[in-house]
C-alpha cells in the first residue's frame, strides 16, 4: 500500500474527526460569543429569500441521503428484498433532485455573496475559506452523481460495496484503505474534500448547523431565569 | 396567586417636548458600536407618524405580538414552534434596511483637511457605513417624519390612522401631533421571548426585565419579528440579537435608567408593581380586545393587601422590594388615579411600559377657538366632542376604547381646573374633583407627582442587594461629605432620602431603627 493511500483513507479521517470534535468542544468553550449564523438577510433579503431555504433544505436532504447510504449495509437492503436496481433509483433520483437544488441555492448564495457589495465588505477570511470548501465537495459530489449515478453505465457505480464498507471502518478503528483503490477519481477527490470542510468547520460559522434549535419543541414559550448567583446576595459556595 | 415582581415604567406624554435627549443619552451608554449604527434602544416618534422601524405598528404585515385562537389559545403571530423553525433559513417577516435606514456618516475630516485658500468650499459628503459609498441623496433616517416634517407623504401610512378610519387634517393649522418616547415594553407575556429558538431570551425572574444572553443567542432572527414593538434589534456585525436593556446595571444599584435620568422634561417614572404570574395567560387571551387594559390592570397585586405581602415573601420578593412596590408611582398612575394606559395592549404582550396620555393636542385646540381650556367645563365638552385625537389615543393605547382614554384625559384636564383654583388662593373645588371620580386630596396628590415630579416621587428603585439602601451607591468611593447628617430627628424624615436639609446637609438615606 502507498503512503499517499495510508494517508488519505486511514489518516485523514481520524485527523478530520479529530478536529471537529476537539475544535467544537474548543470553540464552544473558549468563544460563545462568536457561535452564531452570521445571518446577512438584514442587509439584502430578495436573494436570500430563495437561495437560503433552497441551499439549506437541499443540503439537510443530501445529508440524510449520505447517511442511508453510508451507514446501511447492503446486506440489510438486501435482506428486505430491495434490488440492487429500485436501490438506485431510489437513491438517485430524489438525491439528485436534491443536489440540484442545493446547487442552484448555493449559486444564489455566492451570487449576493461577491456582487452586493455590503455583504462582500461583511464577509470575512474564514468566510471565504468556508464557502470555498463547502463549495468544492458539493460540485464534486454533483458532478460523481451525474456522471456515474445519472449519466453512467446502467445501475450506476455501486458506492455500497467499497466506500460504504471503508467508511464503516473509520469507526470501528481498523480502517480498510485498499477498498478505495478502484474507486473512480471523482468519489475519492469529493470524500477528501468532504474531509478537509470537517477540518476547518468549528473555526467557522459553519458552528451554527451544531446549534440546530430542537429544544425548541420541548421548552415553554416564556423563559424565566434567575440573576447569575454570582450578582445574587446569596454568597457562592467554592467549587472545591 | 404567584406573586412575581416588575420594574415597570411610566411616561407622562403631555410633558415631552421631543428633544431626543433620551435618545441620544441612551445610544452613547449602549449602542455606539459597530453594527448598531441603526439601533436605537429608546427612540421618540412623531404622533402620528409611521414610527420606526417604518410601519412597525402594522402587525397584518410583520405579524408580530401574540395571536388568540378560536379555542381561546395564544399563539405568537408569527406560527407555532413547527411553522417557525420551517422559517429559520430565511425569515420572511424580518425588517431589513431599507425598513430602518441606511446607516451613515459624513466625511468630517475632509473639513479639517482642506487646503487653506482652496478654490472650492470644503464639504463634508455623506458616506453610506454599510457601503462605503457615497449617499448624494440621503432618503431616510431614524427621524425623518420628526415634527410632521414631510408627512405630507408618509402620513396617511400611519397604521393606527388605518386603523381607526381616521384621515387627519394635513393642513398644519387643523393638525395635531405628539410625541411618543419608546423602549423596550418588559412585557410581561413577550413574544420575543416564545419565539427565540435557541433559549437565548429570557425574563429575569427577581425583576422582569427581558434580556438577550449574548452567548446563547445564535442569530436566527425571530425574536426580531416576534416582538411587535420591533424593539430587539439585529447586530449585523456580531450577528446576534440586541435589546434594551433597562439599563439592569444602573437598576441593580438603584439608580434610574440612563432615558429616565437624562430626560429633560421629567417625565418618566419607574417603580415596581408586584402582579400575580398565575393569571398572565388569562389577561393576555381575553376574548375582546378592548378587556385587555382591564384585564392588564386586574393581574396587578395591591401590595397594602397582607395576604398579598405575605404570599411575595413566600415566593422569595425580598422585604425592600415590597415596600417599594408600596412606594411605587407607577402603582399609583396605572392603579390609583388611572391615568396610565398600556401601549397597544392588543398585541396581548401585557406590555410594562406604560403612558399618560397627552392632553395637549386638546387644550391646543380649544385655545385655538378663543375659549378658556382651563375652565373644567370648557375641557370636559370640548373632550367629548373631539373626536380625532381621542380616537388616535383610543388606537394607540386601549385597542381602540375610547372610555379610559377620555377618563384619563378628563382627569387630566379637571387637575388643571382644580389647582387653577388653589393657585389663585381660591380652596380647590371638590365639585371638579368629583365630576371626573376622585377627591381634592387626591388630585393634589396626582398634581405633586405629575407636575412637580421629584426625584424621588418619580423614581422608586429597590436595589439588588436589601442590604444596601436606595441611594447610598452614589455615595460610593467617596467619604461622608462634610455636610452629610448620617442620624437626623424624625422630622426631617417628610424630606426625601438624598434631599439637602434647611441647612445645607444632605441627608445619607439610613433609617434609624429604635
Amino acid at each position: 500500500m502507498s503512503v499517499g493511500l495510508i494517508l488519505a483513507w486511514a489518516v485523514l479521517p481520524y485527523v478530520s474527526i479529530v478536529m471537529l470534535v476537539v475544535g467544537l468542544v474548543w470553540r464552544f468553550r473558549t468563544d460563545q460569543y462568536g457561535w452564531t449564523s452570521r445571518s446577512s438577510q438584514w442587509r439584502e433579503s430578495a436573494i436570500l429569500r430563495w437561495s437560503s431555504p433552497m441551499f439549506h433544505f437541499g443540503v439537510l436532504f443530501v445529508a440524510m441521503g449520505h447517511v442511508l447510504g453510508l451507514a446501511v449495509p447492503q446486506s440489510m437492503t438486501d435482506a428486505l428484498g430491495v434490488s440492487h436496481h429500485a436501490y438506485h433509483l431510489i437513491a438517485t433520483v430524489p438525491g439528485s433532485i436534491a443536489g440540484v437544488v442545493t446547487i442552484i441555492g448555493l449559486l444564489g448564495l455566492l451570487y449576493r455573496r461577491i456582487f452586493v457589495k455590503s455583504i462582500r465588505l461583511a464577509t470575512t477570511r474564514m468566510d471565504v475559506i468556508a464557502y470555498i470548501l463547502l463549495a468544492i465537495p458539493i460540485l464534486l459530489g454533483a458532478v460523481a452523481t451525474f456522471s456515474t449515478q445519472v449519466f453512467g453505465p446502467d445501475g450506476g457505480y455501486n458506492y455500497r460495496e467499497t466506500i460504504s464498507v471503508w467508511f464503516r471502518s473509520i469507526p470501528v478503528l481498523s480502517p480498510r484503505p485498499e477498498l478505495m483503490v478502484g474507486v473512480p477519481l471523482v468519489f475519492q477527490l469529493h470524500i477528501i474534500a468532504g474531509m478537509l470542510l470537517f477540518c476547518i468547520w468549528p473555526f467557522t460559522r459553519l458552528v451554527h448547523v451544531v446549534s440546530a434549535p430542537v429544544g425548541y419543541f420541548t421548552r415553554p414559550y416564556v423563559v424565566y431565569r434567575s440573576r447569575r448567583p454570582a450578582d445574587a446576595t446569596q454568597p457562592v459556595p467554592r467549587g472545591w | 396567586m404567584k406573586v412575581m415582581a416588575q420594574i415597570a415604567m411610566v411616561m407622562n406624554l403631555d410633558k415631552c417636548i421631543g428633544c431626543h435627549t433620551c435618545s441620544v443619552t441612551c445610544k452613547q451608554a449602549w449602542t455606539n458600536r459597530e453594527g448598531t449604527e441603526y439601533v436605537w434602544f429608546n427612540n421618540v416618534e412623531t404622533k402620528p407618524g409611521v414610527g420606526y422601524p417604518r410601519r412597525w405598528e402594522d402587525q397584518d404585515d410583520w405579524h408580530g405580538g401574540w395571536r388568540r385562537t378560536s379555542s381561546g389559545k395564544l399563539v405568537p403571530r408569527l406560527g407555532g414552534r413547527l411553522s417557525t423553525l420551517a422559517r429559520i433559513f430565511s425569515n420572511p417577516r424580518l425588517p431589513v434596511m431599507d425598513d430602518y435606514y441606511e446607516p451613515w456618516t459624513y466625511e468630517y475630516d475632509k473639513l479639517l483637511s482642506a487646503p487653506a485658500n482652496s478654490k472650492n468650499i470644503p464639504v463634508a459628503r455623506a458616506k453610506s457605513r454599510i457601503t462605503g459609498e457615497y449617499m448624494d441623496t440621503i432618503k431616510w433616517g431614524p427621524n425623518w417624519d420628526d415634527d410632521l416634517g414631510g408627512s405630507l407623504e408618509t402620513l396617511d401610512t400611519d397604521p393606527v390612522l388605518t386603523r381607526m378610519n381616521l384621515e387627519v387634517k394635513k393642513t398644519i393649522e387643523d393638525s395635531f401631533m405628539f410625541y411618543l418616547p419608546r423602549i423596550c415594553e418588559h412585557c410581561l407575556n413577550p413574544t420575543c421571548v416564545s419565539v427565540c429558538p435557541s433559549g437565548a431570551m429570557y425574563k429575569r425572574a427577581e425583576d422582569g426585565v427581558v434580556l438577550v444572553d449574548q452567548d446563547r443567542c445564535r442569530g436566527w432572527r425571530m425574536c426580531v419579528s416576534g416582538c411587535p414593538y420591533k424593539k430587539v434589534y439585529f447586530n449585523h456585525s456580531s450577528g446576534k440579537a440586541e435589546k434594551c436593556t433597562l439599563c439592569y446595571p444602573r437598576l441593580e444599584i438603584g439608580q434610574p435608567t440612563v432615558c429616565s435620568e437624562t430626560c429633560v422634561g421629567r417625565l418618566r417614572y419607574l417603580g415596581v408593581l408586584l402582579y400575580d404570574a398565575d393569571r398572565v395567560e388569562w389577561a393576555a387571551s381575553r376574548p375582546d380586545e378592548t378587556e385587555l387594559y382591564a384585564a392588564q390592570r386586574e393581574i396587578l397585586l395591591d401590595p397594602f393587601d397582607p395576604q398579598v405581602v405575605r404570599q411575595a415573601k413566600m415566593n422569595g420578593v425580598p422585604h425592600s422590594w415590597i415596600e417599594a412596590a408600596q412606594q411605587s408611582p407607577i402603582r399609583q398612575l396605572i392603579t390609583d388615579f388611572q391615568v396610565a394606559l398600556p401601549l397597544h395592549p392588543e398585541y396581548r404582550t401585557l406590555p410594562m411600559v406604560w403612558y399618560v396620555p397627552p392632553l395637549s393636542p386638546v387644550i391646543d385646540a380649544v385655545t385655538a377657538s378663543g375659549n378658556d381650556a382651563e375652565n373644567h367645563k370648557v375641557m370636559l365638552s370640548a373632550l367629548s366632542q373631539m373626536r380625532i385625537p381621542l380616537e388616535y389615543l383610543a388606537g394607540l393605547f386601549t385597542a381602540g376604547d375610547t372610555a379610559p382614554v377620555e377618563r384619563s384625559l378628563r382627569r387630566l384636564g379637571a387637575m388643571r381646573s382644580y389647582m387653577r383654583d388653589v393657585f389663585n388662593g381660591r380652596p380647590g373645588d371638590e365639585s371638579v374633583a368629583a365630576a371626573v371620580g376622585m377627591t381634592g386630596s387626591q388630585i393634589e396628590k396626582m398634581y405633586r407627582l405629575l407636575s412637580i415630579a421629584k426625584y424621588d416621587d418619580r423614581y422608586v428603585i429597590p436595589t439588588t442587594h436589601p442590604e444596601t439602601p436606595r441611594g447610598i451607591a452614589e455615595l460610593e468611593g467617596c467619604p461622608v461629605s462634610y455636610d452629610a447628617e448620617v442620624f437626623y430627628d424624625p422630622g426631617a424624615l417628610a424630606l426625601g432620602v438624598g434631599q439637602a436639609t434647611g441647612r445645607g446637609a444632605r441627608l445619607l438615606p439610613l433609617e434609624v431603627i429604635r
